[in-house]
């Protein structure tokens, strides 16, 4: 037992790869027969991954949730911002400018109406449940934007774990509130056309949210919807940390 | 699959760069938007070299593998945050994750009643 013990905290980074994949697995499989693969499975991995982070605080009692445990130290390596950031700039290849041309004006107005009204909102949110730094502000703004902004725009401002956490909470409620509502509101709301999916992908912007959600309205406007949704997370991780940063910096002080 | 990394990496470290020389301009200690710029510096090159047709599976793999990692990088990330005291806001989670999606919905409605898809 003690030789297994020291071998896996010897090869950290492979165990959290393990980890990972079983819980992966675990939720894929948890997605299809509990929910009916109605809620994506990355939402629902990213919230046990959140619970076990919790459950980490709780045992190690120290402030890197479960990789504060000696087992599971090679998390904070995998999920660690440099390997984070790496992934998120290879989403880029993708996405292609000739697509977001296709979409034209509306397609661009949606984006940046999009990240604009989620940020507002977020940052409106977080100054009223008492944060009032410009940084956490930021970042609560950033996770309302989607899971993966939020991280990045705390990692870059330097933004404490606690709220970096949040924001990934944020993020994630956002992805399935999409998917919840979109099927119901689709019609009420003229979301029924290739160029509508599109508009609709740049507003909402979480991926994972907009093409579960089209896809239970309809299949055929998926790929519209994912066009503008991946340039939404790279224009977040652009604006959020720097323009709107400065902007509420300003704005505060 | 490595030649693909490479490009990658050097979009990743050009656009790190921009980060800092715009941290450093805008008076912030911290890196400002590098991940924005390096995905702008991938989109642009692969699209070049897709106009020069040097584009091939072998680039494209290097990086879809690293675009794949991405959501267990997140839940990695995700297990080693101090989630424990962020708990006390759980709320806030909440309120932010569900509002300003009720919201944007009317927006889009407004936006769709204004500009017409084609």
């Amino acid at each position: 037992m003690e030789s297994i013990l020291s071998l896996i905290e010897k090869n950290g980074l492979i165990f959290a790869l393990l980890w990972v994949g079983l819980l992966t697995w675990a939720t894929d499989i948890l997605s299809k027969k509990v929910f009916a693969s109605k809620i994506p499975g990355s939402a629902i991995a990213i919230g046990i991954a959140l619970v076990f982070g919790y459950l980490g605080g709780v045992w190690a009692d120290g402030k890197q949730g479960l990789a504060d445990l000696p087992l599971f130290n090679g998390l904070a390596f995998l999920g660690g911002s440099m390997f984070r950031d790496f992934a998120i700039v290879a989403t880029a290849a993708g996405a292609s400018f000739l697509l977001i041309r296709k979409s034209g004006v509306l397609g661009l107005v949606s984006l940046i109406l999009g990240i604009a009204v989620f940020f507002s909102a977020g940052v409106i949110l977080g100054w009223s449940l008492g944060y009032r730094d410009a940084i956490s502000l930021c970042t609560l703004g950033a996770g309302a934007c989607t899971y993966i902004v939020g991280p990045v725009t705390g990692g870059a401002l330097g933004a404490s774990s606690e709220v970096i956490a949040l924001s990934i909470g944020t993020g994630v409620v956002k992805t399935i509130t999409v998917t919840i509502l979109t099927p119901v509101l689709a019609k009420k709301i003229g979301l029924d056309s290739p160029g509508a999916a599109m508009a609709f992908g740049g507003i909402m912007g979480t991926s994972s949210g907009v093409a579960a959600g089209l896809a239970a309205t309809d299949p055929t406007l998926v790929p519209y919807g994912a066009v503008t949704a991946t340039f939404y997370t790279g224009l977040g991780c652009l604006v959020c940390p720097s323009l709107f940063y400065l902007l509420l910096n300003w704005g505060i002080g | 699959m490595i030649k693909g990394l490479a490009l990658l990496a050097i979009c990743f470290l050009f656009g790190m760069l921009c980060g800092d020389l715009l941290g450093l301009l805008l008076g912030i200690e911290s890196n400002v938007g590098g991940v924005g710029f390096a995905m702008i510096y991938l989109l642009l090159l692969k699209e070049f070299l897709e106009k020069k047709g040097v584009w091939t599976e072998e680039f494209a793999f290097g990086i879809d593998f690293w675009n794949k990692l991405y959501i267990p990088i997140v839940l990695a990330m995700a297990a080693s945050l101090n989630v424990k005291s962020a708990v006390s806001s759980g709320i806030l989670a909440l309120l932010s994750g569900i509002f300003p999606v009720v919201l944007a919905f009317g927006v889009f409605f407004v936006l769709i009643k204004t500009i017409k898809p084609q």
